[in-house]
């Protein structure tokens, strides 16, 4: 429901980057980062990016999300490992609070650049 | 063609923002927290009655959400407590710059306590940080079991779930233990109160914030 909003911020801050290029630069791909915590929904995500480009100067920017699965850290033994179905706790020792370390993120990871 | 390498979060004004309101905060030692459940879980009716339980003496301000009307502000406003409304027009969340904005005209140092009822939805508001201290989520028992599991990431950020309506239990096939089993589940740590508007665990909730309040003006509350 709000990915039109983050869409939006994400062509917010392309346009800050742009301006620290050389004039001219083309921007031909964008790749975001979305954790599955981040509360995003993808499809939606590439839809609104879809809507938001259409007939303006980023029209022909491509997306690329990588989509980041839960993981979590054990803080007794430190092992790390994906959270399957949610089950977080430790699959080695069985401790049942661990760490996340990994699924949160809602990044612009990089932007591609024709010269 | 070049590769630029950004590394930056999407909702990055926002985290700025947050992250100011949050310092503001922290010097003013104002406990901050941020209700989110689905529409008509009771997030409202677990502030009137938070309301009706207050001291008097307690400095408590309400920002409340909503897509329209002031009803809710009107609502909490009887109490007797400052209660300001914010209408989003249509957006779905309360973002940093909203509570930066409607908190203007107030003095931080006359609160203690500041309570943002986010707008009805257990899945856009959770994206973003108001500079809370504590995310509070709301399961009413009329809902499904599984909520925590189909919405994962708001039961993973919150640090207490309220499971309100308890009283209609008798009359639901609602399986509450194994509702508070699934936000374990997804969250081992996650603290649980259940309430209803006949009275149920609404002692419990006073506790719960009166002891965030404390660790608040002690000064060694962690943050979200």
């Amino acid at each position: 429901m709000h990915e039109l909003s983050i869409v939006a911020s994400v062509l917010d801050q392309l346009e800050e980057i742009k301006k620290q290029q050389p004039a001219g630069a083309h921007f031909s791909k964008v790749g975001l980062r979305v954790g599955e915590l981040a509360g995003v929904d993808v499809d939606c995500l590439r839809f609104g990016f879809e809507c938001s480009v259409k007939e303006t100067p980023w029209e022909d920017l491509v997306l690329e999300i990588e989509e980041v699965p839960r993981r979590q850290r054990c803080p007794g033994c430190n092992a790390e490992f994906q959270a399957e179905n949610w089950a977080t706790a430790c699959p080695k020792c069985g401790e049942a609070a661990t760490i996340t370390i990994a699924g949160e993120e809602l990044q612009i990871a990089f932007v591609e650049v024709d010269e | 063609m070049s590769q630029i390498v950004v590394e930056k979060k999407v909702l990055n004004e926002n985290q700025k923002l947050a992250a100011e309101l949050r310092e503001r905060f922290r010097q003013h030692k104002i406990l901050v927290v941020n209700i989110i459940s689905s529409p008509g879980s009771g997030k409202t009716t677990l502030l009137e009655h938070t309301l009706e339980r207050m001291e008097k003496t307690k400095r408590v301000a309400l920002l409340t959400g909503d897509l329209q009307t002031e009803n809710d502000a009107k609502r909490l406003a009887k109490w007797g407590f400052p209660a300001k409304q914010i209408i989003t027009g249509g957006t779905c969340h309360l973002d940093a710059k909203m509570i930066e904005k409607h908190l203007a005209d107030w003095k931080l140092e006359d609160l203690d306590i500041l309570i943002i009822e986010n707008v009805g939805n257990l899945v856009c508001p959770t994206s973003y940080d108001l500079g809370e201290h504590h995310k509070i989520v709301i399961l009413s028992v009329t809902e499904g079991e599984d909520k925590p599991l189909k919405y994962p990431s708001i039961f993973v950020k919150s640090d207490l779930m309220i499971l309100s309506k308890v009283d209609l239990l008798p009359y639901l096939t609602f399986d509450a233990e194994l509702a508070k089993q699934n936000a374990r589940t997804v969250h081992p740590g996650i603290e649980i109160i259940e309430t209803s508007n006949k009275g149920d665990g609404l002692e419990q909730w006073m506790a719960w914030l009166e002891a965030k309040l404390a660790a608040v003006k002690a000064g060694d509350a962690v943050s979200a």
